[in-house]
């Protein structure tokens, strides 16, 4: 197991109002195992709600876990303190969505990036310079745009300048949340083949959130889907996409609106809706809008379990084979131990149904 | 579900209209000369990117634009020019013949009414009813838009529903009076994808029931691929290419429209190189004149200084499609080269 950062057990709440001895809680990571190589792209997919974005700040440092731990190369990242912490966020660096959020108005972007230089207390003052310019290189943008301001760049350069300055510490791994969600889609084909050049070239490991499946298709190995709080499905990303198992992803799947008339309109939506996250389903959380759902869904919390080579899938209803079968409903199959290069690693103590659910 | 003969009455026909904006920079030329027909029944994508004025040329149409802007062209809504009617006629027209969806129904609806009184009262501006009536209405409007228990949810307020559910209030409310033609802004860009297959399957039961023509205004071309029947791309201001879906996606004629398809991930190889378009979208306050894509095309020429004619199917015949181009990049449109002036 050589895995650059390792996510096990994650569970995080937050208050959502309510009296303090009857606090209401969001539930937005219910149990959470993931891991990722050096210079592996990991896909982390699911709809608003799924909790794919509160996994992206616990591992970034930026929320604490409620439970379960953020391990980077090998060490809790909730404990560090100090300089080991200051090492930590060279390291491991954020991509957002629209970098016009984190990116200073008053500020020329070059010094937006140089700030991170200096924040990092890399080089003297004249490398720092060089340094710029040559990280605008990287991102295949002109050095002489370094002395604009963010609203003088389009979407597509500002993303870039964000690229810069997050690879300006020289990290390991990128926590990218949705980083080509905001932009058209020729802008958004070049900060991808960027990504992929980096990654490539720089052998930098990705964590890439998204909720658009074709960009991860494109982007990265190995997927890890979400819904409300859990992975229910994880593995090499083109066995997920051809042969979906868990339902929630086959509807998934199936919702993705093909670029090809050929195929139009071609699945029945799936019915409802995501469950509020203050409130989730019992069991399985998925259970509600299931179409294999059986009576046992709506009690036990179903574990992660192979499927195929590195491909988990977390329903008893597939693992034991077809649906319509009949056996007697058993606990999800035993969680051996999983291969070494698999992106997700079986969950050996998630069996908790929704740890802190007070109400009711 | 597209028409045979073409030739059937359009129901929104847009001639030469032009969209000038005023800017520090001199105006800005939003809408060059766009020249479309919706047919009835049928779904019509129009696509392209941020700001190549396809939502401001909806605007323009139903005289949605500030005062600043400057339009000209011509808007007939079935034996209705548009262009010719004050604010307060205007007003009479939207949210009975035509009606428009928008990309955040929190914007739409009204945080503080009901969202059933909402729908009731777009009839009643518009239909002389009784309240009783309108509210009845309104709950068959709810229920035919998929919303469940209708009764129950008629008393809610916005925030109470998700924002699949809100868009559907929107869709009902904007199909209160039985428009002939409705504008859908880009209707499912905020919302999770499996919500967005659900309203996409909406908007085609709605087209084919009522026979609404849809102007389906989106950047996405999965969305396009999914449920338009002919889709219109504009450039810069410019519309490129007017085609059957089937014909863009199996032979897009412009290279626009090409270079766009093959950015979309998920289509080609994983991890292969995606196609970017080099350069940038012109600044439209000094667009380049002729084709506004020949200094980003692989394909220009000094003809492209020279505004290309969209030429194809002008007769209605659905079998060419029409493109913007002098030099397309499939020969049923070539052959009309020769006539363009």
């Amino acid at each position: 197991m050589n895995a650059l950062l390792e996510v096990k057990g994650l569970v995080k709440r937050f208050p959502a109002g309510g009296p303090v001895w009857r606090r209401r809680h969001v539930h937005a990571v219910s149990g959470v195992d993931l891991a990722i190589a050096r210079g592996q792209t990991l896909g982390l997919v699911g709809e608003s709600g799924s909790g794919k974005t509160t996994v992206g700040r616990c591992i970034l440092g930026l929320h604490r876990p409620d439970e379960g731990e953020v391990l980077f190369d090998g060490r809790d990242v909730a404990a560090l303190r100090g300089s080991a912490l200051a090492e930590f966020r060279r390291r491991v660096q954020p991509v957002f969505q629209d970098p016009y959020g984190s990116l200073d108005p008053r500020w020329t972007v070059g010094r937006s990036v140089q700030e991170s230089l200096e924040s990092h207390r890399i080089g003297s003052v004249q490398d720092r310079r060089e340094r710029v310019a040559e990280l605008f290189s990287i991102v295949g943008l002109d050095p002489a745009l370094a002395d604009r301001h963010p609203r003088n760049l389009s979407g597509g350069q500002r993303q870039r300048v964000g690229i810069a300055a997050a690879l300006a510490s020289e990290p390991e791994l990128l926590v990218a949340d949705e980083p080509v969600s905001a932009l058209d889609v020729s802008v958004q084909a070049q900060i991808i083949n960027l990504l992929q050049r980096l990654e490539r070239e720089l052998g930098l490991a990705v964590l890439f959130i998204s909720h658009d499946l074709g960009v991860v298709e494109h982007i990265s190995s190995d997927v890890a889907v979400m819904y409300l709080g859990r992975v229910v499905e994880t593995g090499p990303t083109a066995t997920i996409l051809r042969s979906p198992q868990h339902p929630y992803t086959r509807a998934l799947v199936d919702a993705i609106p093909l670029p090809d008339p050929a195929r139009r309109l071609r699945h029945v939506p799936l019915a409802g809706e995501i469950p509020s996250p203050v409130d989730p389903p019992s069991g399985c959380a998925f259970h509600p809008r299931c179409p294999l759902a059986e009576a046992g869904c709506r009690i036990d919390v179903p574990e992660l379990g192979p499927v195929g080579d590195e491909h988990l899938v977390a329903c008893p209803v597939v693992a034991r084979g077809t649906p319509s079968a009949t056996a007697p409903n058993t606990a999800a199959p035993n969680t051996t131990a999983p291969s070494t290069t698999a992106p997700t690693t079986a969950a050996p103590n998630t069996t908790a149904p929704s740890p802190s659910h007070r109400e009711h | 579900m597209s028409t045979a003969d073409g030739r059937t009455a359009p129901a929104l026909a847009l001639e030469d209209l032009r969209v000038t904006f005023p800017s520090a920079q001199g105006p800005v030329s939003a809408v060059d000369g766009v020249s479309l027909e919706l047919r009835p029944g049928e779904i019509l994508g129009l696509v392209g990117e941020s700001g190549c004025g396809k939502s401001t040329l909806a605007n323009a149409a139903m005289g949605l634009l500030p005062d600043t802007a400057e339009v000209s062209g011509a808007v007939r809504l079935g034996e209705q020019e548009l262009t010719a009617l004050d604010e307060k006629a205007l007003r009479r027209v939207r949210g009975d013949e035509v009606a428009m969806v928008f990309q955040d129904p929190s914007t739409s609806l009204d945080p503080v009414w009901t969202v059933g009184d909402q729908v009731a009262e777009t009839i009643r501006a518009h239909r002389d009813v009784s309240r009783r009536e309108a509210k009845e209405r309104a709950v068959q409007l709810m229920k035919e838009v998929g919303i469940p228990s209708a009764e129950q949810r008629y008393a809610d307020p916005p925030h109470r529903l998700s924002g699949g559910m809100r868009q559907r209030i929107v869709i009902a409310a904007a199909l209160a009076n039985d428009p002939a033609v409705l504008i859908a802004d880009e209707p499912t860009t905020a919302l999770d994808v499996t919500i967005q297959a659900q309203i996409l399957r909406l908007l085609d039961g709605l087209r084919e029931r009522r026979g609404t023509a849809v102007l389906l205004i989106t950047h996405d071309l999965g969305v396009v691929a999914q449920v338009c029947d002919r889709v219109a791309v504009m450039y810069a201001g410019q519309l490129v290419e007017v085609a059957t879906t089937e014909q863009v996606f199996a032979q897009p004629a412009h290279p626009y429209t090409e270079a766009l398809l093959r950015a979309v991930p998920g289509t080609g190889e994983p991890g292969s190189e995606l196609a970017v378009i080099p350069g940038q979208v012109p600044d439209l306050s000094s667009p380049p004149a002729g084709c506004r894509f020949a200094p980003r095309c692989p394909f220009g020429t000094d003809a492209c200084a020279t505004r290309p004619a969209l030429l194809g199917n002008e007769s209605g015949d659905d079998a060419t499609g029409a493109v913007a181009c002098w030099h397309p990049r499939t020969p049923r449109a070539r052959r009309q080269e020769v006539t363009a002036s």
